[in-house]
């Protein structure tokens, strides 16, 4: 074999890369030097037989310099890095190798998911002289949070347990008790010693009993290019290409799937289908293009398409949502603080998200949920999200590169959050936050009008009158009549209704959980603004969801909300206003195929068959209530 | 699934396009810097990948400490106009006039003043806001756990505090005015992977790579050449010929050769897999101090 066939088939290596977990203690150092000292080696007994004289310096006998390697690891301890992720690079025969070296000390859960989320491969070691602990679970969890499809459980130290074959089986037992209520497709178990090099690249004899490969050849051998998704085509725009006016191509590294000349692609968000004009790349164009491959394609018609538009086949989609359910992983120092509108970067889409809901967060060590409202340095969590404009993903589970996003604050810059997003329930199920608890952040406008004065001018106090009810149920037609009668005693009152406000105020928004979320959550803050400066809002609005209610209340303020009912049968309703019922194409219908929360805690049940006395049972509530007429 | 795998240099190539292509779309100004060493050659031509058939849309950057190879300049002249590229040359004027060099300053006040001042002089000047460079993480260990985007204050100070989580491909590429970000596209290839790519792509390099009969002093166990007038007489009167080739590319007083007769690529890696200096140990500079690159990363120099 000559210098050049060796080139020959060194190019033709593909790539692991994988991720060591593990502590120094657990002869983790010792296993990556072997690997990175024994397959130098390797490479140089297979130069030695080009039989040429070499120039060979030092590296000759069976010792290995250990120390070489520790010290890099001590080198980055001092220098205070914060996420120290090292990156260290191998190669033998058959592979390239990425090896992502987390040092497994008090930040390991930042460190291993950042390692983690680009490995094929975990390797998690474990000491035979100590068994499963809690560390190995902590580790075997975060691997299967990051969705690495195989593991790898070297057990290590062999040779101080006498290489018994009971010690390694127990060890693997339990270990698979743990492991089932994890989701890791592929494990395999390694007895090995790191230290006298048994099973490490070579077979031992000391383990005759083990009839599986050795560590290094098995990493050589993993069959990972079936990990990658070839059947869903997820193309994320990255870069519009437009060197002149003739040329529109669209630039991307794949996400999945694969992309074929003269093949029918839609474009999300429009919608539009056009046919793969070309493929191209600098080294001639392609007939077809598959992940991880960066390449540009032109289309057949001209489509307007910006970065972060995605191409897929239109029998195919990803979910097209502003709202979804997530795995999080806090990275920074400072704590979430759940009020903040973070920078979102998902699959080359750069908007902005707010956080609905913590729901709870896992204990690492024993998989434990609990309850929480915000996350902290290395809590990882559930949580729920709503983004400023739809993203185009897919359950993280399914495919990883249109299922990660990171959060990124928008006054730091940091990133201070990684995301996995979760596909179990549809967004209507899926909490929306409208407002936050902690609202002494919003300043009142520093008007010279006192409150007092208001109320002199207008005789009233500011407050929301609410009214919530079915479609059909008869609230507009009272509240159009609290008004005319409130007005012409003299009170200052604006109305807002449903239609009126999605006019205008609310107009791109659909009738959906999250966006109707979105439309109460402006007319509670217009509601807001007029009641703190005096003036009395009627809303009359279906706002069929209590917490949503609630929260509306929150952000108005609990003494200036005053919430009643329109009490009307789905039957009554059907009756009265037939259209929007009858119509079976219409979706997000209130009481129909969404569900209408009748309001435990309304200040009062109006029945709408009595529609004509329900003004003045509301006008005796303010008056009691002292907040209109005040003289 | 068979004809769909990548080999691990396209699997390289793929990532480096990629991250290539998000600074593009995501920085209003950037640079790619630009060394004439091998890896900028292969980082340079990923770009031309990137963008094409399109020209790449942002231009080079050459920091000259007028101390370069005779040869370097040459080849970077003609490669950026043979290519079509937009090359900025920038060097400190002030260092250059008041004549600060390696011979007459050592080895630390002329990087300090001709490389690293000089670097962040034209950063400055042309408020890039990110900037690309071709360091590779296996070159050196302080490198092992570097971003592939690096975030810089306003200083263009590296903070090793203060670095941003890099998770799966996506790079948070926001900066506040001032700031700037470091890419490393290559980050992940190793010295081999870079010479393979250089002989499957045919991209071309500068000759000093390759063996060649050269004037060369010995100076401290390094083997120096006498590129130009400028070495001092006593030095370049010792000069004799020798069969060497250059490992690494820099300011010719500060780059040793190793001899050699390794005369293409081939030899070249040959010549490397058998022989387990690190590259970086030809470079004078690295001797100054302990830990100097770091120090050097730290105050800006890459």
């Amino acid at each position: 074999m000559d210098i050049k066939a060796f080139l020959d088939q060194d190019e033709k290596k593909d790539l692991l890369r994988l991720l060591t977990a593990g502590s120094v203690d657990d002869g983790k150092s010792t296993l990556i030097g072997r690997l990175l000292f024994d397959s130098k080696r390797l490479y140089e007994d297979q130069l030695a037989a080009l039989q040429r004289d070499s120039k060979r310096v030092g590296h000759a006998g069976e010792d290995i310099d250990y120390a070489l390697l520790l010290d890099g690891l001590k080198a980055e301890r001092e220098q205070g890095i914060t996420i120290d992720v090292a990156y260290r690079y191998f190669s033998t025969n058959r592979r390239k190798f990425i090896i992502a070296d987390t040092p497994g000390h008090e930040q390991y859960t930042r460190n291993m998911v950042t390692g983690a989320s680009t490995a094929n491969l975990a390797i998690i070691l474990i000491d035979a002289t100590k068994g499963v602990i809690t560390q190995t679970r902590r580790h075997t969890f975060l691997v299967s949070l990051l969705g690495i499809k195989h593991v790898v459980l070297a057990v290590n130290k062999m040779d101080l347990v006498n290489f018994d074959q009971k010690i390694f089986d127990d060890i693997c037992s339990d270990y698979k008790d743990f492991v089932t209520q994890l989701d890791i497709p592929d494990i395999n178990y390694i007895p090995i010693s790191a230290l006298k090099g048994d099973n490490v690249v070579d077979k031992t004899d000391k383990m005759e009993w083990y009839k599986g490969k050795s560590m290094l050849d098995f990493l050589e051998s993993v069959h990972i290019s079936s990990d990658r998704n070839f059947d869903d085509l997820r193309y994320p725009v990255q870069y519009v290409l437009r060197p002149d006016r003739d040329f529109r191509g669209f630039s991307t590294r794949i996400s999945s799937g694969v992309i074929r000349k003269g093949e029918e692609v839609m474009v999300l968000p429009s919608r539009k289908k056009s046919k793969v004009k070309s493929i191209i790349t600098y080294d001639g164009e392609l007939e077809e293009a598959f992940p991880p491959q960066a390449v540009t394609v032109t289309l057949e018609d001209e489509i307007d398409i910006s970065r972060g538009d995605m191409l897929v086949h239109p029998d195919n989609l990803p979910r097209i949502e502003r709202h979804f359910e997530t795995m999080l992983v806090w990275m920074d120092e400072t704590p979430m603080d759940p009020t903040t509108q973070f920078f979102i970067k998902h699959a080359n889409n750069n908007t902005k998200a707010r956080i609905d809901q913590v729901k709870y967060k896992v204990d690492v060590n024993n998989l434990q949920k609990s309850e929480i409202d915000h996350l902290k340095l290395n809590e990882i969590g559930r949580a729920v999200l709503t983004t400023n404009k739809p993203l185009f993903f897919d359950p993280y589970k399914k495919n990883k590169n249109t299922g990660a996003f990171v959060l990124i604050h928008p006054v730091t810059n940091n990133t201070v959050a990684v995301g996995m997003i979760i596909d179990k329930l549809s967004p209507d199920d899926l909490p929306s936050k409208i407002s936050d608890k902690h609202r002494d952040q919003i300043r009142k406008g520093e008007g010279l009008i006192a409150q007092k004065e208001y109320q002199k001018r207008y005789n009233q106090k500011g407050a929301t009158l609410w009214v919530t009810g079915l479609h059909g149920s008869g609230k507009n037609e009272f509240a159009f009549s609290l008004e005319k009668q409130l007005f012409d005693m003299g009170a200052t009152v604006v109305l807002l209704d449903g239609s009126s406000v999605r006019s205008g105020l609310s107009k791109e928004l659909d009738y959906s959980p999250t966006d109707r979320a979105e439309h109460l959550r402006r007319v509670a803050e217009v509601c807001r603004l007029l009641n703190d400066q005096g003036i009395i809002t009627i809303c009359s609005f279906i706002s069929p969801d209590e917490s949503i209610r609630t929260q509306v209340g929150e952000i108005i303020g609990e003494n200036q909300f005053h919430l009643f009912h329109m009490d009307a049968s789905l039957e009554f309703c059907k009756k009265n206003k037939p259209d929007l019922y009858e119509d079976e194409t219409i979706q997000y219908v209130p009481g129909v195929d969404i569900p209408f929360e009748a309001p435990v805690n309304a200040a009062l049940n109006l029945d709408p068959t009595q529609n004509g006395n329900n003004p003045e049972k509301v006008i005796e509530y303010i008056r009691e209530k002292k907040i209109f007429p005040l003289q | 699934m068979n004809k769909y795998n990548l080999t691990h240099l396209r699997e390289l190539e793929a990532e480096a396009i990629h991250i290539i292509r998000e600074v593009a779309a995501e920085f209003e100004n950037p640079v790619m810097l630009y060394s004439i060493g091998k890896d900028s050659s292969v980082m340079v031509r990923l770009a031309e990948k990137a963008f094409y058939p399109g020209k790449v849309p942002f231009p080079l950057m050459h920091i000259d400490s007028k101390w370069k190879f005779k040869e370097m300049i040459e080849f970077r002249d003609n490669y950026a106009k043979e290519n079509g590229w937009d090359l900025i040359v920038h060097h400190n004027k002030e260092g250059f006039e008041s004549g600060v060099g390696p011979f007459t300053h050592g080895s630390k006040v002329h990087t300090d003043v001709m490389k690293t001042q000089a670097l962040l002089e034209g950063l400055s000047k042309y408020k890039f806001d990110a900037a690309f460079g071709g360091a590779r993480r296996d070159e050196e260990k302080s490198r092992a756990k570097e971003r592939i985007f690096s975030f810089r204050d306003k200083f263009h100070q590296w903070d090793p505090k203060n670095q941003r989580p890099e998770l799966w491909n996506i790079y948070n590429a926001k900066v506040h005015k001032g700031e700037s970000i470091r890419v490393f596209p290559i980050s992940n290839w190793t010295e081999l992977d870079v010479w393979q790519y250089i002989r499957l792509e045919n991209i071309p390099i500068v000759p000093l790579y390759y063996s060649k009969k050269r004037p060369i002093v010995e100076v401290d166990g390094n083997l120096i050449m006498a590129d130009d007038e400028r070495m001092p007489k006593e030095l370049a009167d010792k000069a004799e010929m020798k069969e060497v080739r250059f490992r690494t590319l820099g300011c010719y007083p500060l780059t040793g050769a190793v001899e050699s007769e390794a005369d293409n690529i081939e030899k070249i890696v040959e010549e490397m897999m058998t022989v387990t200096v690190s590259e970086r140990t030809t470079r004078v500079i690295d001797f100054d101090q302990e830990g100097s690159m770091e120090q050097k990363k730290r105050e800006g120099y890459f």
